[in-house]
């Protein structure tokens, strides 16, 4: 069947494995005919090529809890639960969990493939920092429990691996107490990057903490953006919430996404928030998720779908850096609608993992011939700042950009070699960054 | 609220079992597979049913039905809703050759419900109340060419529940017919699938609303009832020369 990822490019012919257990899995492993190129998949919302193969191993049947440690506030699930499924097990308990991206609907499998970072990564780290222990299937259809203590190497490979050391079966997750699920949030408008920076750091003892960036704006107001800042509110009702939300039933034309409309949906977001400074709470569910309540939002971009451009600028030079690629995007007149500015902590130990202290952008772009060279220049800057773009959202970077990113790719590669000598494991992205 | 399941790991009725278990439902599990209803059963457990518990059973023996039925009563008490969920998508030409293998696919996805419904019925009818549901097919509705001994199978229990929901219904036991269209399942998972296509989810959420306000027969997804409709409604001397 036609496969493609969040941003529906590239698409690809596949055929999808269902495993329903691991002893399913393991008999699919050891099946001869299915050695070549598999990858396995989860809620296919990366954005890229990095679940798309040949062949790909499905976990939307390993979809099982398998134990809960109340004393230590740990879940042990298959791979294909979801975000969303756990919360709903979890909110009841009064726990939460400590990292949370931009959509629920991901599962626990993908999560730690993409070690996925939050509003909250200058605070708490990524996903797999809260990681105990995964179950892996290898390529030899052997079953390895990895944590930081047993196979601790292949450990910090799959953690933020793409999938390329073998299929997650299931994983112990740690999970945090919370007071509450409202989040007590606050909107700060700043006229421009600078000012949005300064306004990062002013409050950076704050949990939550994520920018959006009008990439439209020019000249003065290059930059102009929306700090939005929140914590975890002393007490109110913890509910679990599930909102019915609209959807996109079919893919719309992608010029009604154009520079216009996306400039008008820029002042008014701007707008709203131009007074701010006023703290109001928030569920959740609306604060995490906004997207989550438009449905296969990803069709609005039309059929030829879209791109996110994702990277990390390290420390001190990433405000020249970042104001360098919006003006090269401004002037290119591409027009991503709406980027999201983060800081970054620490990084940590898994080979692969994406983020690294220093200041992330992430940016849309509608599909169109002239974006890739667009984004083949802002690939130099970023390497040229010592930057890295994340695997997650990737669809077209060379192998060159991924190798001057991520410099621990060989130490990466010699433990594939040792778990996966034939390169069963193997995903178009893989292929094209060099990696297999 | 206490439920029954029969045929409990199948894809359908996992997913049916986990909307209950968020309503914190006690919960009987009977299914073939003693480890996969084990799994079920911890799954289950973390997502909220305090009570559960389960029954090993092989459908096509028919004398350890009573047994099954009895032990599921001796746990719950007594029954709100009992869904029938087991089945098996028969190999058309395998079934075609070899009676023996027809007479199996027919006692899997016919004769063993009717045992079960048999026991069920007894029971709902001596409580006077609950609901019976059962997941028949859309392919009961009329015998195709690729899958009549299923067809067949299935079409014999949404007859027999027809004259059972009358017969139950001065008891205040309703009966369910539930006619799946295609569903991305395990049990489908080498087949082309297209935009028909339904998930074990969706469907899991139409059968618990049947069941909640008391519908007799249940096309899930809803378009299958006009589909089928249409189906019913091409002549005979067409519909023989048709293969689909």
């Amino acid at each position: 069947m036609e496969l493609h990822g969040w941003g529906r490019y590239p698409r690809v012919n596949a055929e999808v494995l269902e495993p329903i257990n691991s002893e399913a899995l393991q008999k699919i492993l050891a099946g001869k005919e299915s050695k070549q190129f598999c990858i396995p998949r989860g809620a296919g919302r990366s954005y890229g090529d990095s679940a798309l193969a040949e062949k790909v191993v499905s976990s939307r049947f390993l979809d099982s809890f398998i134990a809960v440690d109340d004393a230590n506030t740990l879940i042990r699930c298959g791979a294909g639960v979801t975000l969303d499924n756990i919360l709903k097990v979890c909110i009841p308990k009064g726990w939460f969990l400590p990292v949370l991206p931009g959509t629920k609907f991901v599962t626990i499998g993908g999560a730690i493939a993409a070690d996925i970072h939050g509003k909250n990564h200058h605070c708490d780290g990524s996903f797999c920092d809260y990681v105990q222990e995964l179950t892996l299937a290898s390529a030899s259809g052997e079953v390895l429990r990895c944590s930081r203590s047993n196979n601790s190497n292949l450990f910090h490979a799959t953690c933020g691996g793409m999938g390329l050391t073998g299929i997650i079966i299931d994983a112990t997750v740690r999970l945090e107490n919370v007071p509450s699920v409202l989040i007590n949030r606050k909107s700060l408008p700043a006229s421009d990057l600078k000012q949005c920076f300064e306004l990062i750091e002013e409050y950076n003892d704050k949990k939550y903490s994520v920018a959006w960036v009008d990439c439209l704006s020019t000249g003065k107001s290059l930059g102009r953006s929306v700090l939005h800042i929140g914590e975890h509110a002393e007490e109110g009702v913890s509910s679990y919430r599930n909102r019915r939300g609209l959807s996109i039933p079919f893919s719309t034309p992608s010029f009604l996404l154009n520079n216009f409309t996306m400039r008008m949906f820029n002042s008014a977001l701007y707008n709203l928030h131009k007074k701010g400074g006023e703290t109001y709470t928030a569920n959740y569910d609306g604060y995490f998720f906004p997207l989550d309540y438009i449905r296969n939002w990803n069709r609005l971009y039309g059929l030829r779908g879209f791109l996110q451009y994702q990277f990390v600028l390290p420390g001190d030079s990433a405000l020249g850096g970042l104001l360098e690629i919006l003006k090269q995007v401004s002037r290119a007149g591409m027009g991503s609608s709406l980027a999201v500015l983060k800081k970054f902590g620490e990084g940590n130990k898994n080979l692969l993992s994406f983020p690294q202290e220093g200041y992330t952008l992430a940016l849309d772009f509608k599909r169109e011939k002239q974006l890739f060279p667009l984004l083949d220049e802002l690939d130099a800057v970023i390497i040229d700042y010592g930057g890295r773009h994340y695997l997650a959202k990737d669809a077209r970077m060379s192998e060159a950009t991924f190798k001057a990113g991520y410099p621990e790719w060989e130490q990466f590669q010699k433990i594939k070699e040792r778990v996966d000598p034939s390169n069963v494991f193997s995903s178009l992205q893989s292929r094209r960054i060099g990696l297999t | 609220m206490k439920v029954l399941i029969i045929g409990a790991t199948s894809a359908i009725a996992k997913a049916t079992a986990r909307l209950y278990a968020d309503r914190q439902a006690e919960l009987f599990l009977i299914g073939r597979n003693e480890e996969r209803l084990g799994e079920l059963l911890t799954d289950l457990k973390v997502r909220g049913t305090n009570q559960i518990g389960h029954q090993v059973l092989d459908v096509t023996r028919q004398k350890e039905h009573i047994a099954a039925i009895q032990q599921a009563y001796d746990f719950l008490v007594h029954v709100d809703v009992a869904l029938i969920c087991h089945g098996s998508l028969s190999d058309q030409e395998t079934c075609e050759q070899d009676y023996e293998m027809a007479e199996k696919e027919i006692t899997i996805n016919g004769l063993s419900v009717i045992s079960l419904l048999t026991l069920l019925a007894k029971k709902m009818k001596h409580q006077r109340h609950g609901s019976l549901a059962v997941i028949t097919s859309v392919a009961g509705d009329r015998g195709r060419q690729p899958n009549f001994v299923y067809g067949a199978a299935k079409s014999m229990v949404s007859t027999y529940l027809q004259g059972l929901r009358g017969r139950l219904h001065p008891f205040n036991v309703h009966v369910v017919d539930i006619r799946p269209g295609l569903v991305d399942s395990p049990m489908t998972s080498h087949l082309e699938k297209g935009p028909l296509w339904a998930s074990p989810e969706l469907v899991a959420k139409k059968i618990v609303n049947g069941i909640d306000n008391k519908r007799h027969t249940i096309y899930t997804p809803g378009y299958w009832r006009i589909i089928m409709a249409a189906v019913r409604f091409i002549p005979e001397i067409l519909f023989k020369r048709m293969n689909f």
